[in-house]
C-alpha cells in the first residue's frame, strides 16, 4: 500500500528536501505543501520511471559525490592550463571509446555526467545497445590511459552503489 | 574574523572570475566545434561554484543567513549541464562541419545517434521486459 503512494521512496524524500531548500526556512506550511509535492509528483512521473532503482549504500553515494566534486576541482586546473598556455599543434584532441559493464540505466546516466563534469571530457554518445560510451577528449596523447582511468575510478565505485 | 571572512569571499570570487574568464577565452581559443564544448563546462563548474559558495557565506555574514536556495541551484547546474552537452555533441556529429572521425562501436549495433533499428537499448527497463514476454 505504502509501496504504491511512494512509488519511488528516494524520489520523495529529494522532493521534501528540495522544497525545504527552495522556502529556506522551517514551517507547518511547508511540511504540508512538502509533503503535498512529495506525494504528487513520483504518482504522475510513475508511468515514464515504472523501475526503482536499487540504492545498495547512501554513504557510498555521497563519498562518490564528494570525489567527483574533488575531481572536478583539479580537471578545472589541468584544462585551464591546456587552454591558457598550451601550443595549439600541440593538443592532441581524441575520440575514446568506454565499453561499460553498468547495466541500470540510473548508473550509466550516473556515469556518463560524471564524465562531462570532469572538465576535460564530454560524453557524446551511446551505442544503441548501451554497452559503449563515446567519450571525446580535450588533450588524450594516450586514450587509453583515459579509458583504464574511467572505469577504474569511476565505474567500479557506480558499480558497488547500484548494482 | 570579519574581515578574515570578507577576505575570503574576495578570494572566492576571484577565483570563479578567473575560471569564468578561461573558459570564455578557451571559446575563442580552442579551434574546432567539440574542443570547444569543453571550454564552457569549465566556466559552469569552478565558476558558477566559487560564486555561489561566496554569496551564500555573504548572506550568512551581513545577518540575513545561510541562503540554501543556493545549494539547489548548484544541484540543477550540475544535473543538467551534461545533458545540455550531450545534445550539443550529438547535434554536431550530424552537423556538416562533422569529419566521420569518430571510432566503431567494436559491439554489434552502431552509435545510438546513428542507429536505424527501432529495437530498445540493451539495459531494458525490468517491468517492460517482462511485458514482452507475457
Amino acid at each position: 500500500m505504502l509501496r504504491r503512494l511512494y512509488p519511488h521512496p528516494y524520489l520523495s524524500l529529494f522532493l521534501v528536501l528540495t522544497w525545504f531548500l527552495l522556502v529556506n526556512q522551517w514551517k507547518i506550511g511547508s511540511l504540508v505543501m512538502a509533503i503535498f509535492l512529495a506525494t504528487a509528483i513520483p504518482l504522475i512521473t510513475a508511468p515514464y520511471w515504472p523501475t526503482s532503482p536499487k540504492l545498495n549504500s547512501l554513504r557510498a553515494l555521497l563519498s562518490y559525490v564528494l570525489l567527483v566534486l574533488w575531481d572536478v576541482i583539479l580537471a578545472n586546473i589541468t584544462v585551464a592550463k591546456i587552454v591558457l598556455f598550451m601550443p595549439q599543434d600541440k593538443i592532441r584532441t581524441n575520440w575514446v571509446r568506454v565499453p561499460i559493464d553498468l547495466k541500470s540505466p540510473e548508473a550509466i546516466a550516473m556515469l556518463a555526467g560524471t564524465i562531462t563534469m570532469t572538465p576535460g571530457t564530454v560524453t557524446a554518445d551511446m551505442s544503441a545497445c548501451g554497452r559503449v560510451l563515446l567519450i571525446h577528449s580535450l588533450h588524450a596523447p594516450d586514450p587509453d590511459a583515459i579509458r583504464d582511468d574511467i572505469k577504474s575510478r569511476y565505474e567500479t565505485r557506480l558499480k558497488r552503489i547500484f548494482e | 574574523m570579519m574581515y578574515a571572512l570578507e577576505i575570503f569571499i574576495s578570494a572566492l570570487l576571484v577565483i570563479g572570475g578567473i575560471f569564468g574568464l578561461t573558459g570564455s577565452y578557451g571559446l575563442m581559443r580552442l579551434k574546432d566545434r567539440m574542443q570547444r564544448l569543453h571550454a564552457p563546462t569549465k566556466a559552469s563548474t569552478i565558476g558558477v561554484g566559487t560564486a555561489l559558495i561566496g554569496s551564500m557565506l555573504h548572506g550568512l555574514m551581513i545577518g540575513t543567513g545561510f541562503s540554501w536556495q543556493e545549494v539547489l541551484v548548484m544541484v540543477f547546474i550540475f544535473v543538467t549541464a551534461p545533458i545540455t552537452a550531450n545534445y550539443l555533441s550529438k547535434v554536431h556529429l550530424h552537423s556538416r562541419h562533422y569529419d566521420g572521425k569518430i571510432p566503431e562501436t567494436g559491439v554489434s549495433r552502431d552509435w545510438a545517434t546513428f542507429d536505424k533499428t527501432t529495437e530498445g537499448a540493451e539495459p531494458l527497463l525490468p517491468s517492460r521486459n517482462t511485458g514482452h514476454d507475457s
